[in-house]
Protein backbone atom coordinates (compact mmCIF):
# COMPACT_ATOMS: atom_id res chain seq x y z
CA UNK A 1 0.00 0.00 0.00
CA UNK A 2 0.95 3.09 -1.21
CA UNK A 3 0.83 6.81 1.22
CA UNK A 4 -0.36 10.08 -0.24
CA UNK A 5 -1.50 13.07 1.38
CA UNK A 6 -3.82 13.69 -2.16
CA UNK A 7 -5.14 11.06 -4.35
CA UNK A 8 -6.22 12.49 -7.45
CA UNK A 9 -8.45 10.14 -10.04
CA UNK A 10 -7.88 11.68 -13.33
CA UNK A 11 -5.68 13.59 -15.30
CA UNK A 12 -7.56 15.87 -17.68
CA UNK A 13 -7.76 19.27 -16.75
CA UNK A 14 -9.75 19.21 -13.69
CA UNK A 15 -7.69 17.08 -11.82
CA UNK A 16 -3.97 18.38 -13.05
CA UNK A 17 -5.71 21.69 -11.93
CA UNK A 18 -6.75 20.62 -8.50
CA UNK A 19 -3.48 18.82 -8.23
CA UNK A 20 -0.97 21.68 -8.92
CA UNK A 21 -3.38 23.60 -6.71
CA UNK A 22 -2.88 21.43 -3.76
CA UNK A 23 0.69 21.48 -4.34
CA UNK A 24 1.12 24.75 -4.31
CA UNK A 25 -0.81 25.53 -1.03
CA UNK A 26 1.73 23.19 0.74
CA UNK A 27 0.47 19.78 0.21
CA UNK A 28 3.44 17.36 -0.53
CA UNK A 29 2.61 13.69 -1.40
CA UNK A 30 0.05 13.96 -4.35
CA UNK A 31 -0.63 11.29 -6.86
CA UNK A 32 -2.38 11.24 -9.97
CA UNK A 33 -3.81 8.07 -11.93
CA UNK A 34 -4.86 8.36 -15.16
CA UNK A 35 -6.71 5.66 -17.27
CA UNK A 36 -5.44 6.90 -21.04
CA UNK A 37 -1.55 6.31 -22.05
CA UNK A 38 -1.12 10.62 -21.48
CA UNK A 39 -2.26 13.66 -19.32
CA UNK A 40 -4.53 15.77 -20.64
CA UNK A 41 -7.79 14.08 -20.65
CA UNK A 42 -10.44 14.50 -24.02
CA UNK A 43 -8.63 18.11 -24.79
CA UNK A 44 -5.89 15.69 -26.25
CA UNK A 45 -8.62 15.32 -29.04
CA UNK A 46 -9.90 18.59 -29.17
CA UNK A 47 -7.63 20.03 -31.52
CA UNK A 48 -10.03 23.17 -32.70
CA UNK A 49 -9.03 26.84 -30.85
CA UNK A 50 -10.94 28.37 -28.71
CA UNK A 51 -9.86 27.44 -25.14
CA UNK A 52 -8.29 29.48 -22.65
CA UNK A 53 -9.43 32.76 -23.64
CA UNK A 54 -11.06 33.41 -20.00
CA UNK A 55 -7.67 31.84 -18.43
CA UNK A 56 -5.13 32.71 -20.53
CA UNK A 57 -6.22 35.41 -22.26
CA UNK A 58 -5.33 33.70 -25.42
CA UNK A 59 -6.78 31.30 -27.47
CA UNK A 60 -5.37 27.79 -27.50
CA UNK A 61 -5.92 24.12 -29.39
CA UNK A 62 -7.18 21.97 -26.62
CA UNK A 63 -3.91 20.07 -26.83
CA UNK A 64 -2.36 23.20 -26.38
CA UNK A 65 -3.88 24.38 -22.80
CA UNK A 66 -3.44 20.74 -21.98
CA UNK A 67 0.00 21.37 -22.48
CA UNK A 68 0.64 24.18 -20.14
CA UNK A 69 -0.83 22.18 -17.50
CA UNK A 70 1.26 18.89 -18.33
CA UNK A 71 4.57 21.22 -18.17
CA UNK A 72 3.89 22.43 -14.65
CA UNK A 73 2.71 19.10 -13.58
CA UNK A 74 5.91 17.69 -15.17
CA UNK A 75 7.74 20.18 -13.29
CA UNK A 76 6.63 19.27 -9.95
CA UNK A 77 7.17 15.76 -8.18
CA UNK A 78 3.84 15.51 -8.33
CA UNK A 79 3.69 11.33 -9.31
CA UNK A 80 1.70 10.41 -12.14
CA UNK A 81 0.55 6.67 -13.11
CA UNK A 82 -0.64 6.52 -16.66
CA UNK A 83 -2.33 3.65 -18.32
CA UNK A 84 -3.85 3.19 -14.81
CA UNK A 85 -7.37 2.35 -14.06
CA UNK A 86 -8.66 3.01 -10.99
CA UNK A 87 -11.07 -0.04 -9.73
CA UNK A 88 -12.43 1.43 -6.59
CA UNK A 89 -11.91 3.76 -3.68
CA UNK A 90 -13.14 2.46 -0.13
CA UNK A 91 -14.87 4.78 2.74
CA UNK A 92 -11.73 5.60 4.23
CA UNK A 93 -10.29 6.44 1.11
CA UNK A 94 -7.89 3.51 0.13
CA UNK A 95 -7.91 3.80 -3.91
CA UNK A 96 -7.23 0.52 -5.75
CA UNK A 97 -6.22 0.60 -9.00
CA UNK A 98 -4.25 -1.56 -11.88
CA UNK A 99 -2.09 -1.20 -14.75
CA UNK A 100 -0.12 -3.39 -16.84
CA UNK A 101 3.51 -3.15 -15.38
CA UNK A 102 2.48 -2.94 -11.39
CA UNK A 103 -0.89 -4.92 -11.49
CA UNK A 104 -2.66 -4.07 -8.95
CA UNK A 105 -2.03 -1.13 -6.47
CA UNK A 106 -3.70 0.45 -3.52
CA UNK A 107 -3.11 4.31 -2.79
CA UNK A 108 -4.18 4.97 0.80
CA UNK A 109 -4.70 8.90 0.87
CA UNK A 110 -6.17 11.03 3.79
CA UNK A 111 -8.24 13.26 0.79
CA UNK A 112 -9.11 11.86 -2.93
CA UNK A 113 -10.17 14.40 -5.66
CA UNK A 114 -12.66 12.60 -8.19
CA UNK A 115 -11.75 14.37 -11.78
CA UNK A 116 -13.13 11.30 -14.08
CA UNK A 117 -14.67 13.78 -16.64
CA UNK A 118 -17.78 12.31 -18.50
CA UNK A 119 -18.70 10.53 -21.47
CA UNK A 120 -20.88 10.58 -24.14
CA UNK A 121 -24.62 9.31 -24.47
CA UNK A 122 -24.47 6.44 -27.10
CA UNK A 123 -27.46 5.23 -29.14
CA UNK A 124 -28.71 2.64 -27.08
CA UNK A 125 -29.88 5.52 -24.71
CA UNK A 126 -31.97 6.62 -27.54
CA UNK A 127 -34.81 4.51 -29.43
CA UNK A 128 -33.83 4.89 -32.71
CA UNK A 129 -35.47 2.01 -34.58
CA UNK A 130 -33.32 -0.02 -37.47
CA UNK A 131 -30.77 -2.14 -37.34
CA UNK A 132 -27.06 -2.02 -35.89
CA UNK A 133 -24.39 -1.91 -38.72
CA UNK A 134 -21.28 -0.36 -38.76
CA UNK A 135 -20.86 3.57 -39.31
CA UNK A 136 -22.81 4.63 -36.09
CA UNK A 137 -20.66 6.31 -33.29
CA UNK A 138 -20.63 9.25 -31.13
CA UNK A 139 -19.14 12.61 -32.27
CA UNK A 140 -16.37 12.30 -29.88
CA UNK A 141 -15.57 9.01 -30.99
CA UNK A 142 -14.82 10.16 -34.43
CA UNK A 143 -13.22 13.04 -33.43
CA UNK A 144 -10.83 10.41 -31.73
CA UNK A 145 -9.99 8.29 -35.13
CA UNK A 146 -9.98 11.43 -37.17
CA UNK A 147 -7.30 13.70 -34.84
CA UNK A 148 -5.77 11.01 -33.08
CA UNK A 149 -5.70 7.84 -34.96
CA UNK A 150 -5.34 9.69 -38.27
CA UNK A 151 -8.26 8.28 -40.28
CA UNK A 152 -11.58 9.59 -41.54
CA UNK A 153 -14.25 6.90 -40.09
CA UNK A 154 -16.79 7.89 -43.03
CA UNK A 155 -17.55 9.46 -46.77
CA UNK A 156 -21.40 10.61 -46.02
CA UNK A 157 -22.47 11.89 -42.94
CA UNK A 158 -25.42 12.76 -40.91
CA UNK A 159 -25.11 14.60 -37.34
CA UNK A 160 -27.98 14.24 -34.61
CA UNK A 161 -27.40 16.98 -31.72
CA UNK A 162 -26.34 19.89 -32.38
CA UNK A 163 -24.46 20.68 -28.96
CA UNK A 164 -20.56 21.97 -29.93
CA UNK A 165 -19.02 18.66 -29.86
CA UNK A 166 -21.86 17.80 -33.13
CA UNK A 167 -20.40 21.05 -34.79
CA UNK A 168 -17.41 20.41 -34.66
CA UNK A 169 -17.24 17.59 -35.83
CA UNK A 170 -19.23 18.89 -39.09
CA UNK A 171 -16.62 20.89 -39.59
CA UNK A 172 -13.84 18.66 -38.96
CA UNK A 173 -15.36 15.66 -41.39
CA UNK A 174 -15.68 18.62 -43.76
CA UNK A 175 -12.19 19.82 -43.96
CA UNK A 176 -11.20 16.14 -44.03
CA UNK A 177 -12.99 15.47 -47.68
CA UNK A 178 -16.48 14.42 -46.38
CA UNK A 179 -19.50 15.13 -47.35
CA UNK A 180 -21.52 16.29 -43.99
CA UNK A 181 -25.58 16.15 -45.26
CA UNK A 182 -27.72 17.86 -42.58
CA UNK A 183 -27.38 18.07 -38.28
CA UNK A 184 -30.47 17.29 -36.95
CA UNK A 185 -31.24 18.91 -33.92
CA UNK A 186 -34.36 17.79 -31.89
CA UNK A 187 -35.33 20.74 -29.55
CA UNK A 188 -36.29 24.32 -31.18
CA UNK A 189 -32.92 25.90 -30.71
CA UNK A 190 -28.95 24.10 -30.51
CA UNK A 191 -27.32 23.62 -27.92
CA UNK A 192 -24.05 24.63 -29.21
CA UNK A 193 -22.13 28.19 -29.37
CA UNK A 194 -23.71 30.58 -31.97
CA UNK A 195 -19.78 31.37 -32.97
CA UNK A 196 -19.53 27.39 -33.91
CA UNK A 197 -22.98 27.36 -36.17
CA UNK A 198 -21.50 30.12 -38.13
CA UNK A 199 -17.99 28.72 -38.43
CA UNK A 200 -18.76 25.17 -38.39
CA UNK A 201 -22.19 24.66 -40.15
CA UNK A 202 -22.58 28.12 -42.11
CA UNK A 203 -19.24 28.45 -43.72
CA UNK A 204 -19.31 24.86 -45.48
CA UNK A 205 -23.33 25.46 -46.29
CA UNK A 206 -24.41 22.11 -44.12
CA UNK A 207 -28.06 22.57 -42.77
CA UNK A 208 -29.47 22.63 -39.81
CA UNK A 209 -32.57 21.54 -39.08
CA UNK A 210 -34.35 21.96 -35.71
CA UNK A 211 -36.93 20.24 -34.21
CA UNK A 212 -36.06 17.10 -36.22
CA UNK A 213 -34.50 13.94 -35.25
CA UNK A 214 -33.66 10.59 -36.45
CA UNK A 215 -36.24 8.11 -36.21
CA UNK A 216 -34.44 4.66 -38.36
CA UNK A 217 -31.13 3.23 -39.49
CA UNK A 218 -30.84 1.07 -42.36
CA UNK A 219 -28.29 -1.21 -43.48
CA UNK A 220 -26.92 -4.43 -42.33
CA UNK A 221 -23.27 -4.55 -42.21
CA UNK A 222 -22.65 -0.81 -42.94
CA UNK A 223 -25.03 1.99 -42.09
CA UNK A 224 -26.87 3.15 -45.86
CA UNK A 225 -29.08 5.89 -44.80
CA UNK A 226 -31.25 7.32 -41.64
CA UNK A 227 -34.63 8.47 -41.82
CA UNK A 228 -35.19 11.90 -40.36
CA UNK A 229 -38.48 13.21 -39.39
CA UNK A 230 -39.85 16.68 -37.42
CA UNK A 231 -40.88 16.34 -34.23
CA UNK A 232 -43.85 18.32 -32.75
CA UNK A 233 -44.10 20.33 -29.34
CA UNK A 234 -43.56 17.17 -27.15
CA UNK A 235 -40.73 16.29 -28.89
CA UNK A 236 -42.51 13.62 -30.93
CA UNK A 237 -41.84 11.93 -34.74
CA UNK A 238 -44.81 13.86 -37.05
CA UNK A 239 -45.99 11.14 -39.01
CA UNK A 240 -45.69 11.91 -42.96
CA UNK A 241 -42.62 14.37 -42.25
CA UNK A 242 -40.52 11.51 -42.38
CA UNK A 243 -36.95 11.61 -44.98
CA UNK A 244 -34.65 9.51 -46.56
CA UNK A 245 -30.71 10.28 -46.70
CA UNK A 246 -28.22 8.52 -48.23
CA UNK A 247 -25.01 8.26 -45.62
CA UNK A 248 -22.58 6.05 -44.76
CA UNK A 249 -21.93 7.23 -41.01
CA UNK A 250 -24.22 8.95 -38.58
CA UNK A 251 -22.47 11.16 -35.41
CA UNK A 252 -24.28 11.22 -31.84
CA UNK A 253 -23.75 14.16 -30.03
CA UNK A 254 -26.45 13.72 -27.87
CA UNK A 255 -25.64 14.57 -24.31
CA UNK A 256 -22.56 13.86 -21.87
CA UNK A 257 -23.08 11.88 -18.56
CA UNK A 258 -20.67 12.47 -15.80
CA UNK A 259 -18.93 9.44 -15.12
CA UNK A 260 -19.66 8.34 -11.51
CA UNK A 261 -19.47 4.97 -11.19
CA UNK A 262 -16.62 5.19 -8.48
CA UNK A 263 -18.23 7.84 -6.76
CA UNK A 264 -21.43 6.17 -6.48
CA UNK A 265 -19.60 2.94 -5.27
CA UNK A 266 -17.88 4.69 -2.32
CA UNK A 267 -21.71 6.51 -1.32
CA UNK A 268 -21.43 9.30 -2.89
CA UNK A 269 -24.54 11.47 -3.30
CA UNK A 270 -25.32 12.42 -6.60
CA UNK A 271 -27.45 15.08 -7.63
CA UNK A 272 -30.12 13.85 -9.37
CA UNK A 273 -30.42 16.74 -12.39
CA UNK A 274 -26.10 17.20 -12.82
CA UNK A 275 -26.20 13.52 -12.48
CA UNK A 276 -22.72 14.77 -10.32
CA UNK A 277 -22.00 14.59 -6.62
CA UNK A 278 -23.59 17.21 -4.08
CA UNK A 279 -20.55 19.07 -3.03
CA UNK A 280 -20.12 21.84 -0.74
CA UNK A 281 -19.04 25.20 -2.12
CA UNK A 282 -15.04 23.72 -1.73
CA UNK A 283 -16.56 21.27 -3.76
CA UNK A 284 -16.14 18.28 -1.32
CA UNK A 285 -18.98 15.49 -1.38
CA UNK A 286 -20.74 14.58 1.56
CA UNK A 287 -18.66 11.74 2.02
CA UNK A 288 -15.93 13.39 4.15
CA UNK A 289 -12.35 14.13 2.54
CA UNK A 290 -13.55 13.33 -0.91
CA UNK A 291 -13.76 16.41 -3.54
CA UNK A 292 -15.20 16.41 -7.01
CA UNK A 293 -14.54 18.88 -9.61
CA UNK A 294 -14.74 18.80 -13.71
CA UNK A 295 -16.90 17.46 -15.97
CA UNK A 296 -17.63 14.73 -12.80
CA UNK A 297 -19.19 17.06 -11.13
CA UNK A 298 -21.38 18.93 -13.40
CA UNK A 299 -21.01 19.36 -17.53
CA UNK A 300 -18.85 22.25 -18.41
CA UNK A 301 -18.70 23.92 -22.08
CA UNK A 302 -15.87 25.85 -21.12
CA UNK A 303 -12.18 24.82 -19.85
CA UNK A 304 -11.37 27.77 -18.14
CA UNK A 305 -14.26 26.92 -15.89
CA UNK A 306 -13.37 23.47 -15.54
CA UNK A 307 -10.15 25.12 -14.36
CA UNK A 308 -11.45 27.72 -11.93
CA UNK A 309 -13.75 25.15 -10.33
CA UNK A 310 -10.64 22.22 -10.09
CA UNK A 311 -8.39 24.96 -8.37
CA UNK A 312 -11.20 25.51 -5.85
CA UNK A 313 -11.27 21.67 -5.09
CA UNK A 314 -7.70 21.61 -5.13
CA UNK A 315 -7.65 23.92 -2.36
CA UNK A 316 -10.45 22.29 -0.22
CA UNK A 317 -8.69 19.14 -0.32
CA UNK A 318 -5.45 21.03 1.00
CA UNK A 319 -7.63 22.63 3.90
CA UNK A 320 -8.97 19.03 4.35
CA UNK A 321 -5.69 17.82 4.61
CA UNK A 322 -4.05 20.42 7.12
CA UNK A 323 -6.85 19.99 9.35
CA UNK A 324 -8.22 23.18 8.35
CA UNK A 325 -11.60 22.22 7.18
CA UNK A 326 -13.80 21.57 10.18
CA UNK A 327 -17.37 21.91 11.27
CA UNK A 328 -19.93 25.03 9.96
CA UNK A 329 -23.03 25.19 9.18
CA UNK A 330 -24.42 24.13 5.72
CA UNK A 331 -27.66 25.56 4.09
CA UNK A 332 -29.12 24.36 0.55
CA UNK A 333 -29.17 26.08 -2.19
CA UNK A 334 -31.78 25.78 -4.93
CA UNK A 335 -32.49 26.85 -8.31
CA UNK A 336 -36.56 27.38 -9.85
CA UNK A 337 -37.88 29.43 -12.35
CA UNK A 338 -36.34 28.25 -15.00
CA UNK A 339 -32.97 27.76 -13.16
CA UNK A 340 -32.26 24.04 -14.05
CA UNK A 341 -29.29 22.98 -10.91
CA UNK A 342 -27.06 25.01 -8.86
CA UNK A 343 -23.31 23.96 -7.82
CA UNK A 344 -22.51 24.07 -5.06
CA UNK A 345 -25.56 22.45 -3.70
CA UNK A 346 -24.66 23.10 -0.11
CA UNK A 347 -22.79 26.28 1.33
CA UNK A 348 -21.23 26.98 4.23
CA UNK A 349 -22.48 30.44 5.64
CA UNK A 350 -19.55 30.66 8.34
CA UNK A 351 -17.21 31.57 4.72
CA UNK A 352 -15.19 34.48 5.30
CA UNK A 353 -14.48 34.28 1.20
CA UNK A 354 -16.51 35.24 -1.77
CA UNK A 355 -17.93 32.47 -3.41
CA UNK A 356 -19.99 32.05 -6.76
CA UNK A 357 -22.88 29.82 -7.56
CA UNK A 358 -22.70 28.26 -10.86
CA UNK A 359 -26.22 27.66 -12.79
CA UNK A 360 -27.86 26.79 -16.05
CA UNK A 361 -31.23 27.44 -17.11
CA UNK A 362 -33.46 25.31 -19.09
CA UNK A 363 -35.11 27.48 -21.88
CA UNK A 364 -33.80 30.59 -23.71
CA UNK A 365 -34.32 33.58 -22.14
CA UNK A 366 -34.09 37.54 -23.40
CA UNK A 367 -33.73 40.73 -21.11
CA UNK A 368 -34.72 38.63 -17.77
CA UNK A 369 -33.13 39.11 -14.97
CA UNK A 370 -31.37 36.92 -12.82
CA UNK A 371 -32.78 36.91 -8.87
CA UNK A 372 -30.88 35.36 -5.58
CA UNK A 373 -32.55 35.82 -2.83
CA UNK A 374 -32.73 34.36 0.92
CA UNK A 375 -35.34 34.19 3.58
CA UNK A 376 -37.62 36.56 1.30
CA UNK A 377 -35.28 39.29 1.03
CA UNK A 378 -33.40 40.09 -2.21
CA UNK A 379 -29.67 39.50 -2.19
CA UNK A 380 -28.89 40.67 -5.58
CA UNK A 381 -30.74 40.98 -8.95
CA UNK A 382 -28.68 41.82 -12.26
CA UNK A 383 -31.05 41.98 -16.02
CA UNK A 384 -29.15 39.59 -18.16
CA UNK A 385 -29.50 39.85 -22.31
CA UNK A 386 -29.65 36.42 -23.07
CA UNK A 387 -29.50 33.39 -20.75
CA UNK A 388 -29.22 30.14 -22.47
CA UNK A 389 -28.98 26.09 -21.88
CA UNK A 390 -25.95 26.00 -23.04
CA UNK A 391 -24.33 28.73 -21.35
CA UNK A 392 -22.87 28.10 -17.67
CA UNK A 393 -24.01 31.30 -15.82
CA UNK A 394 -23.20 32.56 -12.14
CA UNK A 395 -24.03 34.53 -9.63
CA UNK A 396 -21.43 35.80 -6.36
CA UNK A 397 -22.23 35.29 -2.93
CA UNK A 398 -20.34 37.84 -0.54
CA UNK A 399 -19.87 37.19 2.99
CA UNK A 400 -21.86 39.88 4.10
CA UNK A 401 -24.67 38.07 2.66
CA UNK A 402 -23.74 35.02 4.47
CA UNK A 403 -23.92 37.07 7.89
CA UNK A 404 -27.61 37.10 8.31
CA UNK A 405 -28.61 33.45 7.39
CA UNK A 406 -29.35 30.91 9.88
CA UNK A 407 -29.40 27.17 9.22
CA UNK A 408 -32.78 26.69 8.40
CA UNK A 409 -32.08 29.53 5.57
CA UNK A 410 -32.06 28.61 1.96
CA UNK A 411 -30.09 30.75 -0.93
CA UNK A 412 -32.40 30.59 -4.01
CA UNK A 413 -32.01 31.77 -7.66
CA UNK A 414 -34.65 32.51 -10.02
CA UNK A 415 -35.22 34.23 -13.30
CA UNK A 416 -37.38 37.06 -13.51
CA UNK A 417 -38.86 37.47 -16.77
CA UNK B 1 -27.32 45.10 -52.38
CA UNK B 2 -28.00 43.50 -48.63
CA UNK B 3 -26.42 40.84 -46.95
CA UNK B 4 -27.30 39.17 -43.68
CA UNK B 5 -25.58 37.47 -41.49
CA UNK B 6 -25.52 36.46 -37.30
CA UNK B 7 -23.01 38.34 -35.33
CA UNK B 8 -20.85 35.77 -33.29
CA UNK B 9 -19.19 38.54 -31.85
CA UNK B 10 -20.80 37.79 -28.11
CA UNK B 11 -23.63 34.87 -27.23
CA UNK B 12 -26.20 37.01 -28.29
CA UNK B 13 -26.60 36.68 -31.82
CA UNK B 14 -27.72 39.59 -33.18
CA UNK B 15 -29.57 39.48 -36.72
CA UNK B 16 -27.36 41.64 -38.96
CA UNK B 17 -28.17 43.69 -42.22
CA UNK B 18 -25.16 45.07 -44.13
CA UNK B 19 -26.12 47.27 -47.41
CA UNK B 20 -23.45 47.28 -49.74
CA UNK B 21 -22.46 48.81 -53.24
CA UNK B 22 -19.63 48.37 -55.52
CA UNK B 23 -18.73 46.34 -52.84
CA UNK B 24 -18.14 48.97 -50.41
CA UNK B 25 -20.15 48.85 -46.82
CA UNK B 26 -22.56 51.36 -46.87
CA UNK B 27 -25.04 50.72 -43.90
CA UNK B 28 -24.97 47.71 -40.65
CA UNK B 29 -28.34 47.46 -39.17
CA UNK B 30 -29.39 45.14 -36.42
CA UNK B 31 -26.70 45.26 -34.55
CA UNK B 32 -26.64 46.16 -30.86
CA UNK B 33 -23.02 47.47 -29.87
CA UNK B 34 -20.19 48.47 -31.84
CA UNK B 35 -18.43 45.01 -31.84
CA UNK B 36 -21.15 43.99 -33.82
CA UNK B 37 -20.83 46.91 -36.08
CA UNK B 38 -16.85 45.77 -36.68
CA UNK B 39 -17.16 42.00 -36.75
CA UNK B 40 -19.91 42.50 -39.52
CA UNK B 41 -17.50 45.39 -41.68
CA UNK B 42 -14.87 42.21 -41.35
CA UNK B 43 -17.07 39.49 -42.03
CA UNK B 44 -18.77 40.57 -45.10
CA UNK B 45 -15.37 42.59 -46.92
CA UNK B 46 -12.42 40.17 -45.39
CA UNK B 47 -13.49 36.77 -43.53
CA UNK B 48 -10.76 35.14 -42.02
CA UNK B 49 -10.42 31.93 -40.06
CA UNK B 50 -8.34 29.84 -37.84
CA UNK B 51 -7.42 26.81 -39.36
CA UNK B 52 -7.11 23.90 -37.72
CA UNK B 53 -6.26 20.09 -38.72
CA UNK B 54 -3.53 17.40 -38.51
CA UNK B 55 -0.49 16.32 -40.41
CA UNK B 56 1.03 13.10 -40.66
CA UNK B 57 4.07 12.13 -38.22
CA UNK B 58 6.76 9.80 -39.76
CA UNK B 59 8.05 7.65 -36.51
CA UNK B 60 5.66 9.20 -34.02
CA UNK B 61 3.69 7.78 -31.32
CA UNK B 62 0.55 8.67 -33.17
CA UNK B 63 0.10 8.67 -37.16
CA UNK B 64 -0.71 11.93 -37.06
CA UNK B 65 0.24 15.55 -34.71
CA UNK B 66 -2.85 18.63 -34.61
CA UNK B 67 -1.82 22.15 -36.02
CA UNK B 68 -3.29 25.11 -36.53
CA UNK B 69 -2.68 27.94 -39.04
CA UNK B 70 -0.71 30.57 -36.55
CA UNK B 71 -2.87 33.27 -37.35
CA UNK B 72 -6.32 33.37 -39.27
CA UNK B 73 -6.46 32.86 -42.90
CA UNK B 74 -9.04 33.86 -45.22
CA UNK B 75 -11.76 31.87 -45.11
CA UNK B 76 -11.63 30.73 -48.99
CA UNK B 77 -8.68 29.61 -48.77
CA UNK B 78 -8.86 26.70 -46.61
CA UNK B 79 -9.69 24.07 -48.64
CA UNK B 80 -6.36 25.03 -50.85
CA UNK B 81 -4.48 25.09 -47.48
CA UNK B 82 -5.88 21.59 -46.60
CA UNK B 83 -4.79 20.46 -49.81
CA UNK B 84 -0.99 21.32 -49.20
CA UNK B 85 -0.95 20.59 -45.56
CA UNK B 86 -2.88 16.56 -46.34
CA UNK B 87 0.45 16.62 -48.96
CA UNK B 88 2.86 17.24 -46.03
CA UNK B 89 4.68 14.96 -43.25
CA UNK B 90 6.84 15.42 -40.00
CA UNK B 91 9.61 13.06 -38.70
CA UNK B 92 9.01 12.72 -35.21
CA UNK B 93 10.31 14.55 -32.47
CA UNK B 94 7.26 17.01 -32.79
CA UNK B 95 7.04 19.67 -30.34
CA UNK B 96 4.10 22.50 -29.16
CA UNK B 97 5.03 25.76 -31.66
CA UNK B 98 7.25 23.96 -34.59
CA UNK B 99 6.84 25.35 -37.54
CA UNK B 100 5.24 22.66 -40.17
CA UNK B 101 4.70 24.45 -42.93
CA UNK B 102 5.92 27.93 -43.48
CA UNK B 103 4.63 31.07 -44.95
CA UNK B 104 1.33 28.76 -46.10
CA UNK B 105 0.83 29.97 -50.17
CA UNK B 106 2.31 32.60 -49.49
CA UNK B 107 -0.94 33.87 -46.69
CA UNK B 108 2.23 34.75 -44.14
CA UNK B 109 0.50 32.38 -41.73
CA UNK B 110 2.72 29.21 -40.66
CA UNK B 111 1.34 26.17 -40.06
CA UNK B 112 2.27 25.06 -36.60
CA UNK B 113 2.12 21.77 -34.25
CA UNK B 114 -0.04 22.54 -31.46
CA UNK B 115 0.53 18.95 -29.94
CA UNK B 116 4.31 17.29 -29.01
CA UNK B 117 5.03 13.52 -30.41
CA UNK B 118 8.61 12.29 -28.46
CA UNK B 119 8.70 9.60 -31.64
CA UNK B 120 8.52 5.72 -30.93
Amino acid sequence: MFDYDLVVVGGGPAGMAAALKAREEGVEKIVILERAETLGGILEQCIHTGFGLHYFGEELSGPEYAGRFIEQVEATDIDVYTDTMVLNISEDNVVTAVNNSEGLMQFKAIAVVLAMGCRERPRGALSIAGSRPAGIMTAGTAQKYVNIDGYMPGKKVVILGSGDIGLIMARRMTLEGAEVKVVCELMSYSGGLQRNIVQCLDDFGIPLRLSCTVVKTHGKDRLEGVTIANVDERLQPIPGTEEYIECDTLLLSVGLIPENELSKDVGVELDRVTNGPVVDEYRETLQPGIFACGNVLQVHDLVDYVTEESQIAGKGAADYIFGKKKGGTYINTKGVDGVRYIVPQRVNIEGKENLKLYFRVGQVFKGAKVVVECDGNILSSRKKVKLAPGEMENVTITPEMLENMTKDSEIIVRIEQ
Amino acid sequence: MKKSLICVACPLGCPIEIEMENGEVISVTGNTCKRGDAYARTEITNPMRSLTTSVKVEGGVHPVVPVKSSAPIPKGKMFECMGVINQTSVKAPVKIGDVVIENILGLGVDIVATNCDSGK
